[in-house]
C-alpha cells in the first residue's frame, strides 16, 4: 500500500471511520453480531395505532427516546449517533471540528400530522378548519421552532454545527439510494482535491403513519405481518414488498495521503461509484433492466476492476417482486455465468429497508464483511426462486475469502448507485 | 467557519449554454428580458390575503410535457420545473438529443411536500368533532390520500420526471435544504465538470408558491410578507418575503464539450461558492459575504450583482451592509420581481446573470430606496448573490464571453 493514487491517477479514498444504528442496535459490534447471528429487526409497530394499516410492522428504531416523536427528530438523532462512532473511531480533527464537509442522505423533511393536529387543535372546535385558518393560528411566534424543524436543511444543519464540518452541508436525496449517493458525492470532493476528509451520513426516522400508507397505496409494503420478523424475504419466491425500517450510517472518509499520514487505521477503500438514471417509470425499473446493467458497469469502471474481481454482492435486495428479479437481471447480464455462484445477499432480510440510510448502513456491513471474511446472510430464504438462481448465502453466515464487494442502491424516481468497496487499494 | 479548499486551478473553463425560464413573469427569455426591462412584477395580494404570493404565469404545458399522463402524476412544483427544465435543453441545443442525454448530469435543488389541502382539512375537521379512535387516522389516510400522490411530494421525483419526460439520464441528484440547495447545486455540477468529472449538466429548481402548506412552514417563523407588496429593500426591520412560482434551469457544459458541438455560450460560469454561517451574532451573514467575495476570483470595479436576498429579517440587513461595503456594483434583487422561489432563487439569478451578459445590458433597477442604481455600460462580470433567509451563504461568478 504505497501508491497514493489509484490508477486512474486520482487521490485514492479510504474510510478511517464507520458508524451504525439500526433496529438490530446500535454500533458496529452489536449490528455484526446480530446480522451475522441471522436476527431480525422487524417488530410489530407499538409507536403508532395500526387499526386500518395493512402492514403493521416495521424495523422501528424504539430504544432511542424521542418525545413527542417526529419523523425529523428522530432522524437527526440516529445521524447524529452513527456520526459520533463514526468520528470517534477515525479519531480525526478535534472535538466539535471535523477537518471537512458534510454530505447527508436524509428524507425529505415535512410538517408531520402531530403538528398538523396542534394546529387544529388551536383553531379551536367550532370553527371550520382548513389550510386559510391554520395560517392565521401559525404566526405570532407560537410555534417558531417549527419553521427551523421542518425545513429541509434543518438535519444537516444540526450536524454541521455539531460535529463542526466545514463549508455548506449538502443535505441530498436520490430516494433508496441516498446513502450512497452521499459516499459517492464525499468520494468526489476528495479526488478532486477539495477536501481531505469527509463526512457522509445517512439516515431515515421514517416510520409514521402517513409514510406507511404511502408505501402501502404503492403496494410495495410487505403484508406478512405475522410473525414480523419472518416478513422481509429478498430473492424468495414467497417474498411480497419491503418492508420500512430506520437507521443510519456513517463514515469518515479521507484521502489515503492524508490518513497515512496522520497514522491513521484504514478500515477498507471505496473504489468505485457508478450512477445511471432510469427514464422509465416513476417507481419500476426499465424491463430490459439497462440502466441498472449500466449502473453496474459504470461502477466497475470507476474502480477499474473486472466483474470477476467482485467476490461479493451486497445486493439491494428489498423483497419486493419487481425489484428483486430486476436486480438478478442487471447482475447477470453483467456478470454472466457467474452471477450464479457469487455470494449475493441482502442486509434488508434482517435490517429491513432503512430507505435513504439504506446505502450506507449497507457500506458499513460490507465494509465489515472485508473486515471480518465473513458474509452475513440471507434470512426467510426458505423458498427459493428458480427465476433467481442467486448464491443468496441463505439464512446462515458464511466465511469467505473477500477483497472486493459491490454494493448496490436502486430507487423511486429511477435512482440507481453502486459502490465498490475493497480492503486494499486497487 | 471556514470553507473548504477550492477545486483545483488547472481545471477546464465551464460554459453556460441553455437558460429556461418559466416564472411569475412568463416563459422564456425573450419574455423575461421584456418584463425586467418594464419592471413588470406579478404579484397577488388578495388570493390568499393577507399573505401575498407572485403566481405562476399560465403557459400551455404541452408544448414542454406533451403527455397529459405524465402532467397528472405531478403536483405543480413538478410541472413548473420539468417545463423550465425543458426550455434549458431547448435553449441549449440538445432537446431529444439522447446521445447527449444519455450521459448528461442533472444536479436539482428541491423542495416538495405539496399537500392535498382537502383530504388534511377534512381529517382534521373529523378529528374536532370528536373523531378521535385510535387508528382513525390511518383509516382516512389508507382511503383518502391519492396513491400516486406520494410521487407528486417526494423531493427527487422532480428529477425523475426531468428524466422520464425529457431522457436526462447520466445521473440524477437532488438536494435539498432551501435556498443553500440552489448554490450547492451550481457548485457541484461546476466542479465536477472543472475537475473532468463530468462534461455536462442539467441544474436549477422550482417552486410553486401558491401553496398554503408552505405558508404555514414559513408563517411559523414569521417570514411572510403581509398586506401589501412592497420591493425588498424597502421592508425594513418587519420585513419578509412574498413566495414566488418558477423554474429556472441552466445547462453548463465544458467550453471544449460545447465547441465540439457547436454550441452557443450565454456566459462563462467562473466560480461558485458557499458557506453556513452559524449566525449566532448579528455581523456574520455579512462577514460570511465578505469571505465569499474574496474567494471569487479577480473582479473589476464597477461591476454588477445580482442577489436573491429574500427581505427577511436580519438577513437582508446584513447583506445590505455587505453591499455597502462595495458601492459602485449596480445591485439588482430578485425578490422584487419574482418573489422568493427558495430552492430556485440562486439558479434563477444565475440565469439572469447569464442573459444580461448575453445581451450586453443589465435590466433596469427596481427600487425606491436607491439602493439600486442605474447601469449604463454592458456588464463584463455579475455576482450572484444567494443568501438563505435562515441559513446557507452562496455567490457565484459569472462572466460574458467576448
Amino acid at each position: 500500500m504505497t501508491a497514493k493514487r489509484d490508477k486512474f491517477g486520482r487521490p485514492i479514498v479510504v474510510v478511517t471511520g464507520m458508524g451504525v444504528v439500526t433496529s438490530l442496535g446500535a454500533g458496529k459490534a452489536d449490528n455484526w453480531k446480530k446480522l451475522t447471528a441471522g436476527e431480525s429487526g422487524i417488530r410489530t409497530i407499538t409507536r403508532f395505532p395500526t387499526e386500518g394499516l395493512r402492514t403493521t410492522m416495521a424495523g422501528t428504531v424504539d430504544f432511542i427516546p424521542i418525545e413527542p416523536f417526529s419523523s425529523t427528530d428522530l432522524s437527526e438523532r440516529l445521524g447524529e449517533l452513527a456520526a459520533e462512532e463514526a468520528v470517534a473511531q477515525a479519531a480525526i480533527g478535534a472535538k466539535g471540528d471535523f477537518p471537512g464537509p458534510l454530505f447527508l442522505a436524509v428524507a425529505p423533511v415535512e410538517v408531520e400530522w402531530p403538528q398538523r393536529q396542534e394546529l387544529g387543535r388551536a383553531i379551536g372546535a367550532g370553527t371550520e378548519v382548513d389550510y386559510d385558518a391554520m395560517l392565521r393560528v401559525s404566526g405570532g411566534g407560537r410555534y417558531t421552532q417549527y419553521h427551523q424543524r421542518f425545513l429541509f436543511g434543518s438535519v444537516a444543519d444540526y450536524l454541521a454545527g455539531t460535529f463542526g464540518t466545514k463549508g455548506s452541508p449538502i443535505s441530498l436525496s436520490t430516494a433508496c439510494a441516498s446513502g450512497a449517493s452521499a459516499i459517492q458525492l464525499g468520494v468526489e470532493a476528495i479526488r478532486r482535491g477539495e477536501a481531505d476528509a469527509a463526512l457522509c451520513v445517512a439516515t431515515d426516522g421514517s416510520v409514521n403513519p402517513e409514510a406507511l400508507v404511502r408505501f402501502s397505496l404503492l403496494s410495495a409494503l410487505s403484508t406478512h405481518n405475522d410473525p414480523p420478523q419472518a416478513a422481509v424475504r429478498p430473492f424468495a419466491k414467497n417474498r411480497d414488498g419491503f418492508v420500512m425500517a430506520e437507521g443510519a450510517g456513517a463514515l469518515v472518509l479521507e484521502s489515503y495521503e492524508a490518513a497515512t499520514a496522520r497514522g491513521a487505521t484504514i478500515l477498507g477503500i471505496v473504489a468505485g461509484c457508478g450512477e445511471l438514471a432510469d427514464s422509465f417509470h416513476r417507481t419500476r425499473s426499465s424491463p430490459d433492466g439497462k440502466p441498472i446493467i449500466g449502473c453496474v458497469r459504470n461502477a466497475l469502471a470507476d474502480a477499474g476492476l473486472a466483474s470477476d474481481q467482485i467476490d461479493y454482492i451486497n445486493a439491494h435486495g428489498t423483497g419486493t417482486p419487481e425489484n428483486d428479479k430486476m436486480e438478478y437481471l442487471g447482475i447477470s447480464s453483467v456478470f454472466g455465468e457467474r452471477a450464479k455462484q457469487i455470494p449475493v445477499s441482502s442486509n434488508k432480510s434482517m435490517v429491513g429497508h432503512t430507505l435513504s440510510a439504506a446505502g450506507a448502513v449497507e457500506a458499513v456491513f460490507s465494509l465489515l464483511t472485508l473486515e471480518h471474511q465473513r458474509i452475513p446472510p440471507t434470512i426467510n430464504y426458505d423458498v427459493p426462486d428458480p427465476a433467481i438462481p442467486f448464491d443468496v448465502v441463505p439464512n446462515k453466515a458464511r466465511d469467505a475469502r473477500v477483497t472486493a464487494v459491490m454494493s448496490n442502491s436502486f430507487g423511486f424516481g429511477g435512482q440507481n448507485a453502486v459502490l465498490i468497496l475493497t480492503r486494499e487499494p486497487v | 467557519m471556514t470553507e473548504t479548499k477550492s477545486s483545483n486551478p488547472a481545471s477546464a473553463e465551464v460554459w453556460i449554454t441553455g437558460i429556461g425560464l418559466a416564472t411569475s413573469l412568463g416563459e422564456g427569455l425573450d419574455a423575461h428580458w421584456d418584463a425586467l426591462n418594464q419592471r413588470r412584477i406579478n404579484v397577488d395580494e388578495k388570493s390568499f390575503a393577507p399573505h401575498i404570493v407572485h403566481p405562476w404565469a399560465p403557459i400551455n404545458l404541452d408544448t414542454q410535457i406533451p403527455k397529459k399522463g405524465d402532467q397528472r402524476q405531478m403536483e405543480a412544483w413538478q410541472r413548473i420545473g420539468t417545463y423550465a427544465a425543458g426550455l434549458a435543453l431547448e435553449s441549449a441545443g440538445i432537446k431529444g438529443n439522447k446521445e447527449i442525454l444519455a450521459r448528461m448530469d442533472m444536479i436539482v435543488a428541491a423542495g416538495g411536500g405539496e399537500r392535498d389541502l382537502a383530504v388534511d382539512s377534512n381529517i382534521l375537521n373529523l378529528e374536532a368533532k370528536g373523531n378521535s379512535a385510535p387508528g382513525f387516522l390511518n383509516e382516512r389516510l389508507m382511503n383518502d390520500l391519492r396513491p400516486t400522490l406520494f410521487l407528486a411530494q417526494l423531493s427527487n421525483l422532480l428529477a425523475g420526471n426531468i428524466a422520464i419526460v425529457h431522457g436526462v439520464t447520466g445521473s440524477s441528484r437532488t438536494f435539498m435544504g432551501e435556498e443553500a440547495a440552489g448554490v450547492d447545486a451550481a457548485r457541484i455540477a461546476l466542479a465536477r465538470i472543472a475537475a473532468g468529472q463530468s462534461d455536462i449538466a442539467l441544474i436549477g429548481g422550482s417552486q410553486n408558491g401558491e401553496r398554503k402548506d408552505l405558508l404555514v412552514l414559513y408563517e411559523f417563523g414569521g417570514f411572510n410578507l403581509k398586506d401589501k407588496f412592497v420591493p425588498v429593500w424597502a421592508r425594513g426591520k418587519n420585513g419578509g418575503f412574498a413566495l414566488g412560482s418558477g423554474g429556472a434551469f441552466l445547462v453548463i457544459e465544458s467550453r471544449a464539450h460545447a465547441e465540439a458541438r457547436g454550441a452557443k455560450p450565454y456566459a462563462r460560469l467562473t466560480n461558485v461558492v458557499a458557506d453556513m454561517a452559524r449566525r449566532r451574532h448579528p455581523g456574520e451573514v455579512t462577514s460570511a459575504l465578505e469571505g465569499l467575495w474574496s474567494k471569487l476570483g479577480k473582479l473589476a470595479d464597477k461591476g454588477a450583482i445580482i442577489t436573491g436576498a429574500t427581505g427577511a429579517e436580519p438577513a437582508t440587513s446584513e447583506e445590505s451592509a455587505f453591499l455597502g461595503a462595495h458601492p459602485g456594483f449596480a445591485v439588482r434583487a430578485t425578490g422584487t420581481m419574482f418573489g422568493h422561489t427558495m430552492e430556485t432563487q440562486f439558479p434563477l439569478g444565475l440565469a439572469l446573470a447569464a442573459l444580461s451578459l448575453s445581451r450586453g445590458a443589465l435590466f433596469p433597477p427596481n427600487d425606491p430606496t436607491g439602493l439600486e442604481v442605474e447601469m449604463s455600460t454592458p456588464p463584463t462580470q455579475i455576482v450572484v448573490i444567494g443568501t438563505g433567509h435562515w441559513r446557507g451563504e452562496g455567490m457565484a461568478l459569472v462572466e460574458a464571453i467576448r
